[in-house]
């Protein structure tokens, strides 16, 4: 089974976004970048099918490719996917933001091409936070999905997800090929260990350009601006919980 | 303009997400009709909502576990006849909505705090560190809501509810589902919260401090993603980023350092009360009450406090 797993570069998420002074957008010079952490986990539930780790059976998938939308340097990003053991990777060089719907495009033609019997992704850059490109590559290709995947197993053509829901948790199965977007508690992801790395730069990645996928990719939505949330200033230490009842019963909320 | 709302309901009454939605629903346009999936009961409820013109009850069990694959084949031949259509972001509606944008051609707007025109709305984005104004170009707008940041329409309706068809699908199905049962108010809706972290050290101790703090102040349980990834609390109590939003009158986050993912999920509280045993806890930065303490005697001291 093929693997395609779409990895996105995106701010650190340690680090507090700062929007900019003339509101068109978040200040993202020097700031560091990495995998989105949803993204790392879609790369890592894929290596562990092909290693066989935890429920899967060994070789459940046979090849995995990263593939990444975004500038040159989305290249360490895939970098770091071949690092934990993707087998190749493929970046479509944009300097433009891409919305997901052009975002979900490129991904279907990149999937027409590889035909993958399973696209594994995160549910949610943490950018745009849009949690939107996996349901709409699916809905593109006709394929069914199951999103926010807490635990996948693969067997006999079926996909079937344990997905985090408002509620609590739902068990879905989907035909193969599908796409299924990950969730935070799927799994674990490895650190890289440094012959890994070292092998991974011995790993090829193709590179394209958007213009290659013929595809139309114009902004849909205008960002008229990016404004600061209003702040919340910090209030009052108390020294005990006496305190505290008396403050919120003067405020109204006990 | 005409718009068109996908409800959020628990197969016999509609949730205060729908009411929320609603809404924003009607700051785009008059003409709002409801769309129920799955449950005729919660049809009936929905008629109820003041404001909503009719109530479009689509029936089958496909559609009554939200599988997005049927959710689009029933919706996308119905969004025809609206401009707009509009769903809260609930785990079902971010599951379902964007693959109807997609089959549509547009592109989602997802978790909409403020309508600012019939093209325009204000998002947040980057852990809701930036708030983003976005105009569409899309003939037809496809919206997810977050049901914080709006007032519940009231009841008081009386639309006629009419029935239209359904798809299923052959390529997904529905397995199982384990539902956490509480006689707790639901978390987004409750107008208190008492939230744990990874402080509690153990599931033994989140049910021992947080659970009772909750229950006498008639509150909800949340957590942080690290009481939820160590098993203190199932994973739908998650407050933050990639969890819930929650703004009730009152957030209490006991033993949370206040990350930015967390505070993305409940720095809209009215009031916010954090116990944390260390005083530079980036929590106390959005607290207006702030306890320096360990939560193991704060906590007793807090419930004896409150009588
Ligand atoms: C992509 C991504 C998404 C995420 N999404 C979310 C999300 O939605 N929600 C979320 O919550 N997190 C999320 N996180 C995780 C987040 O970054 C933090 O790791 C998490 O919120 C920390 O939880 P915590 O505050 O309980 O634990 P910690 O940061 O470990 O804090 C524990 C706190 O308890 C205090 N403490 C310890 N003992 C005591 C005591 N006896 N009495 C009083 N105080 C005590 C400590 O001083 C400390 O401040 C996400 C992370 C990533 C990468
Ligand atoms: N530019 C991109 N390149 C590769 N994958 C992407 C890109 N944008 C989004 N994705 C994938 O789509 C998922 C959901 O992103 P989003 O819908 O933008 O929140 C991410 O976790 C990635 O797996």
């Amino acid at each position: 089974m093929k693997v395609l797993v779409p990895v996105k570069r995106v701010i650190d998420y340690n680090v507090k976004a700062r929007v900019k002074a003339d509101q068109t957008g978040v200040d993202l010079a020097n700031v560091k970048m990495s995998m989105n952490p949803f993204d790392e986990i879609a790369v890592e539930e894929a290596v562990r099918l092909k290693e066989g780790k935890e429920h899967h059976a060994a070789g459940t998938a046979s090849e995995i490719v990263a593939v990444s939308i975004g500038v040159t340097q989305a290249q360490e990003t895939i970098r770091t996917a071949l690092a934990m053991g993707a087998d190749r990777g493929l970046l479509i060089q944009s300097d433009k933001d891409l919305e997901p719907l052009a975002v979900a495009k490129l991904l279907k033609a990149v999937v027409d091409e590889e035909k993958p019997d399973l696209v594994l992704m995160g549910k949610q850059s943490i950018d745009g936070d849009n949690n939107a490109v996996g349901q709409m590559l699916a809905a593109l290709l006709g394929w069914p999905q199951a999103t926010f995947a807490g635990k996948l197993v693969v067997a006999d053509g079926k996909a079937t997800v344990t997905r985090e829901v408002d509620g609590g948790l739902q068990t879905l199965a989907v035909t193969l090929p599908a796409v299924v977007t990950v969730d935070l508690r799927l799994n674990t992801p490895r650190y890289a260990s440094l012959p890994n790395i070292m092998k991974a730069k011995k790993k090829e990645i193709a590179v394209k350009a958007v213009a290659d996928y013929g595809v139309d990719v114009a902004d849909r939505l205008k960002v008229v601006k990016v404004t600061e949330p209003p702040k919340r200033s910090a209030g009052i230490k108390v020294a005990d919980a006496a305190e505290l009842v008396a403050n919120l019963k003067t405020a109204g909320v006990l | 303009m005409a718009v068109l709302v996908i409800a959020d309901h628990d197969g016999s009454s509609v949730r205060d997400t729908t009411h929320k939605t609603v809404t924003a629903a009607l700051a785009l346009s008059s003409d709002v009709d409801v769309l129920v999936l799955g449950s005729k009961a919660a049809a009936d409820a929905a008629a109820k909502i003041a404001g909503v013109r009719k109530v479009l009850f689509a029936d089958g069990a496909d559609l009554g576990h939200g599988l997005a694959e049927a959710v689009e084949a029933t919706v996308v031949p119905l969004a025809a006849g609206y401009d707009a259509v509009l769903s809260p972001a609930t785990t079902d509606g971010k599951n379902f909505m964007p693959r109807i944008a997609a089959k549509l051609d547009v592109a989602p707007i997802s978790d909409i705090i403020e309508v600012l025109s019939s093209d325009s709305f204000v998002r947040p984005i980057y852990a809701g560190n930036a708030l983003e104004t976005v105009q569409s170009s899309d003939a037809k707008k496809v919206i997810t809501v977050r049901p914080t940041a709006f007032a519940a329409a009231a009841e008081g309706g009386s639309a006629p509810v009419e029935s239209v068809a359904s798809a299923d699908t052959d390529k997904a199905t529905f397995v199982s589902e384990e539902m956490v049962k509480s006689d707790r108010p639901e978390l987004g809706a409750a107008k208190i919260v008492v939230s744990g972290g990874r402080a509690m050290g153990s599931a033994e101790e989140f049910h021992a401090v947080i659970e009772p703090l909750a229950d006498k102040l008639g509150a909800a349980v949340g957590a942080s993603r690290a009481a939820v990834d160590a098993g203190y609390a199932p994973n739908d109590y998650q407050v933050g980023q990639t969890g819930k939003v929650v703004a009730p009158a009152l957030y209490i986050a006991v033993g949370i350092s206040g990350a930015i993912q967390h505070l993305a999920g409940m720095k809209d509280s009215k009031i916010i009360v954090a116990i944390n045993k260390d005083a530079d806890a980036p929590i106390f930065q959005v607290a207006d009450y702030g306890l320096v303490g360990d939560y193991k005697t704060v906590v007793p001291e807090l419930m004896a406090a409150l009588g």
